[in-house]
């Protein structure tokens, strides 16, 4: 059986500012970083409360896209056209004070939705994610 | 896309458009906007254009647009009051701007979403955030002959009636 994703990829501007980013403002823990032969980086990042979810943190310039794709995927995260999914937190509100606090941009405040408290967050490339609590 | 796209200028403008979503009821102008991201308005405007697809005024009237369906189809305030709580000044260009878009009034809007019934199923934080998460337009509905009352009390749509709106 399928048991949900174990890495969410996130495509990146910059994987040194991301990894700040992702563990020192989002407080995920640093799982791995390592460069591989082909000029990969393997960045990958675990939220504090995950269960073994992790983000990998991928750089479009050094992966297995062409020149000319990885310049539009770029483009694309630059404008804040993507998003790799949805951030479940435990408090919504707390978070994104915590977070607002330390500089981390919203595109929207926790507000009330039928399935629970949601807001949007950008990481420091671009991307958004929902960032939702869940009713119940 | 022929030449590399500059990725910093599109980082600058999505800063720009994410402002315009936070306060998209503030009625900062764009050649504000413009100004406080470096740019000329006139060449802001037409960044913004070739990479959104929409001139940034047409983006802002669209977004509150979209935040006046979230709050015709969810609370009870009078079309009035949502016009004025998503940045518009004058309910003859809100109702303009609405119907030019959804295609018919905020008054049959609303009466739409409450015939149908029910908050819809997708997070509305996706109906805000893609182009295409505007909701499907209903099937079309015989003409009105009554006008829409700008600012007729709509009961069937909630019981209580909520505190401010959320932004």
């Amino acid at each position: 059986m399928i048991m949900g994703m174990s890495f969410v990829s996130v495509w990146v501007l910059n994987q040194d500012s991301a990894k700040e980013f992702y563990t020192k403002k989002l407080g995920c823990e640093l799982t791995t970083d390592l460069k591989l032969d082909n000029g990969m980086r393997w960045l990958t990042v675990r939220p504090q409360g995950s269960t073994g979810q992790e983000l990998l943190l991928m750089d479009p310039a050094h992966s297995m896209l062409d020149g000319p794709t990885a310049e539009q995927v770029r483009a694309l995260v630059a404008k804040g056209a993507l998003s790799p999914g949805v951030m479940a937190t435990s408090d919504c509100r707390g978070d994104y004070a915590a977070l607002s606090a330390l500089g981390v941009e919203f595109v929207q405040e926790p507000a009330v939705r039928p399935y629970g408290v949601e807001a949007v967050i950008r990481d420091d490339s671009g991307n958004w994610f929902s960032f939702t609590q869940r009713k119940g | 896309m022929t030449a590399a796209p500059d990725v910093s200028a599109l980082r600058m403008l999505r800063q720009v458009r994410d402002r315009i979503d936070r306060d998209y009821a503030e009625p900062v102008g764009i050649p504000a906007l413009a100004a406080a991201a470096g740019y000329s308005t006139a060449h802001f405007i037409r960044a913004f254009h070739a990479a959104y697809g929409e001139t940034p005024g047409a983006y802002r009237t669209r977004r509150r647009v979209e935040r006046a369906c979230e709050l015709l189809r969810s609370v009870n305030l009078s079309v009035t009051e949502i016009c004025h709580a998503v940045g518009f000044t004058s309910l003859g260009s809100f109702s303009a701007r609405f119907s030019g878009l959804m295609g018919q009034s905020p008054s049959a809007y609303r009466a739409e979403a409450a015939r149908r019934g029910g908050p819809a199923p997708i997070p509305g934080c996706f109906a805000l955030m893609w182009r295409t998460g505007l909701p499907a337009p209903p099937e079309p509905a015989p003409p009105e002959p009554a006008p829409p009352e700008p600012g007729a009390p709509i009961s069937a749509i909630s019981e209580k009636r909520p505190g401010p709106a959320q932004p």
